[in-house]
């Protein structure tokens, strides 16, 4: 058949799906657009859909010219687009992830949670222990300008623990999330670097941590700074644990991945971490709410501090190990 | 045909053609997007200064949700991000569909990795050793950047009598001779006759200065036109 003849013969058709896309195109932007007279009823599309990929391919193998090709192509591709696209229900699912999918996926991993639970808990326990033995470790984490900041935070004198004279709180809480939600999103990226990434921020931070937490453990700061830790402690700790669980996720399909190909096995790992890390940052966001808001408070005593902090504690750990078991997935 | 083509296969067993968009218009795309999200933080932070300490949480949340969030919202919700808009460019997922959030994120927290050690150094690496050009975030997520298709013009070969080429020819010459027609208006005069001059068997014989009127001729016969 002549190209022109076929032009002639499914011009129509396609200039029909056309309409349809255009109307439809708009509508996933703004609202409905006033139906129009001459459209495809929607019914009608999964067919009309299939016949244009019917007519792209006779096109292609009658070796039609370009333009028609490209058109037809074009349509085709717009059609697929709209048709396999993008669903809808996304709030329901977020909350049966938070309540059952997240603590599964988290247990399933448990491997990699504990591997990076224990790269990150390692040099802080360490550390805590070892500081109040040799005071001096300090420099090696912290430069003089910065801990005498952190010893204003924490200075017992102070009014409002883990923050300068000047602060306030909701500006502290923009910090954390700008600092802390950064970190946990470095130490996920960087595990696609066979994992290294993850380590070296897993290690690096848990040592900062240790090395401060043990340089404040003795003297007259210690109180001031547990009590102001200990609120967002469980969160903020184990959203960077689950960020590092994460990139070791990505690092240890590069690493071993198994029967695949590497960048399928990335790929297939990927879809698992990224949900960690939904989970991650929804923790660090919680993490610095509390340590804005809850956190600087002195007229609570420290005993109703620590106490939180082990509800907090206990909270978190009884969300990871029981929630969402014994339902039906 | 030889470039950047990349064709994937739908459910419908047909093949559709993707242009894939390598690191340069990649690489603006990225300096539109930096210039405008540094406009809007400059604005911020300009009318923060007026609230102090409020104006600067203002400040830190959008500096984190601009860096983070920027991309991936745009990429999840209209395909591409400003920038990319501006170069006719769209992120796709492997199988041609368009993006969602999980993949969005991942391929733009990813990014993080691509910057290092500076300015996409590792991305570009990564780009120019696979044929898709994948930076490592396209890799983990599984998805393409694309050229948005422009809108097409009509079959512009110029009218003419249909003249019988006098002998079968393959498809591929049939291609040429349509292609050459359908440019022959965007060349000079004598480039046109020039090169219509090539395939002798069908211009001999034809007198001086009408062998480009010949070939567009036998394209509208191609065609079909009558």
């Amino acid at each position: 058949m002549k190209q022109i003849v076929f032009e002639k013969q499914h011009k129509a058709e396609w200039e029909a799906f056309e309409r349809w896309l255009e109307q439809n195109e708009k509508k996933k932007k703004k609202g409905t657009p006033p139906a129009r007279a001459d459209a495809l009823p929607d019914q009608e599309i999964p067919r009309a859909y299939r016949r244009i990929c019917q007519l792209l391919a006779l096109a292609r193998d009658r070796q039609y010219s370009p333009d028609i090709i490209d058109r037809l192509n074009r349509i085709a591709l717009r059609g697929h687009h709209l048709l396999y696209g993008a669903r809808g229900g996304q709030p329901a699912r977020l909350w049966s992830f938070f309540t059952t999918g997240f603590p599964r996926m988290v247990r399933s991993e448990w491997r990699l949670v504990a591997a990076a639970a224990a790269l990150f808990a390692g040099p802080l326990l360490i550390l805590l222990a070892v500081l109040p033995v040799f005071p001096d470790f300090i420099y090696y984490f912290v430069d003089p300008a910065g801990l005498a900041r952190f010893q204003e935070m924490y200075d017992p004198a102070n009014p409002r623990l883990g923050m300068r004279e000047a602060d306030d709180n909701v500006m502290m809480f923009a910090f954390y999330i700008w600092n802390n939600v950064k970190i946990g999103f470095q130490t996920f990226a960087t595990g696609i670097l066979l994992g290294l990434g993850s380590i070296f921020y897993l290690l690096f931070n848990g040592a900062q941590i240790g090395a401060i937490a043990g340089h404040f453990s003795g003297a007259s700061f210690s109180e001031p700074f547990w009590s102001f830790v200990s609120g967002h402690s469980a969160m903020e700790l184990s959203a960077i644990v689950l960020s590092g669980a994460a990139g070791l996720k990505l690092g240890s399909a590069v690493i071993a991945p198994g029967l695949r190909s590497r960048t399928q096995a990335l790929v297939q790992a990927a879809k698992p971490a990224i949900r960690l890390m939904y989970g991650a940052a929804a923790m660090f966001l919680i993490a610095a709410f509390i340590e804005g808001f809850w956190s600087p408070l002195t007229a609570f005593p420290a005993s109703v501090k620590y106490t939180v902090g082990c509800v907090m504690w206990a909270f978190v750990l009884t969300y990871f190990l029981f929630s969402g078991r014994g339902r039906a997935a | 045909m030889l470039d950047t083509a990349r064709r994937i296969s739908t459910p419908e067993g047909i093949e559709l053609t993707l242009r894939l968009a390598g690191p340069v218009p990649r690489a603006l795309a990225w300096t539109v997007d930096l210039l405008l999200r540094a406009v809007v933080l400059a604005i911020i932070a300009f009318t923060g200064t007026a609230l102090h300490q409020f104006g600067y949480a203002i400040f830190l949340l959008s500096a984190f949700l601009i860096e983070w969030l920027y991309p991936a919202w745009f990429e999840a919700t209209w395909g591409s991000t400003p920038g990319k808009r501006a170069l006719g460019l769209i992120v796709l997922n492997d199988d041609g569909t368009p993006l969602r959030w999980p993949a969005a994120l991942t391929r733009n927290l990813l990014r993080a990795v691509d910057f290092l050690p500076a300015m996409y150094f590792a991305g570009f690496l990564a780009m120019v050793m696979n044929r898709d050009f994948k930076r490592l975030g396209d890799l983990a997520a599984n998805t393409l950047v694309v050229y948005r298709e422009e809108k097409l013009q009509a079959l512009a070969i110029p009218d003419a009598e249909p003249q019988p080429p006098g002998f079968a020819l393959s498809i591929a010459e049939q291609r040429a001779i349509i292609d050459f027609a359908s440019r022959s208006t965007g060349l000079t005069q004598e480039r046109a006759e020039e090169l219509a001059q090539i395939p002798r068997s069908l211009t001999d014989g034809v007198p001086a200065g009408k062998a480009t009127a010949r070939l567009i001729g036998i394209a509208n016969y191609l065609v079909g036109r009558q």
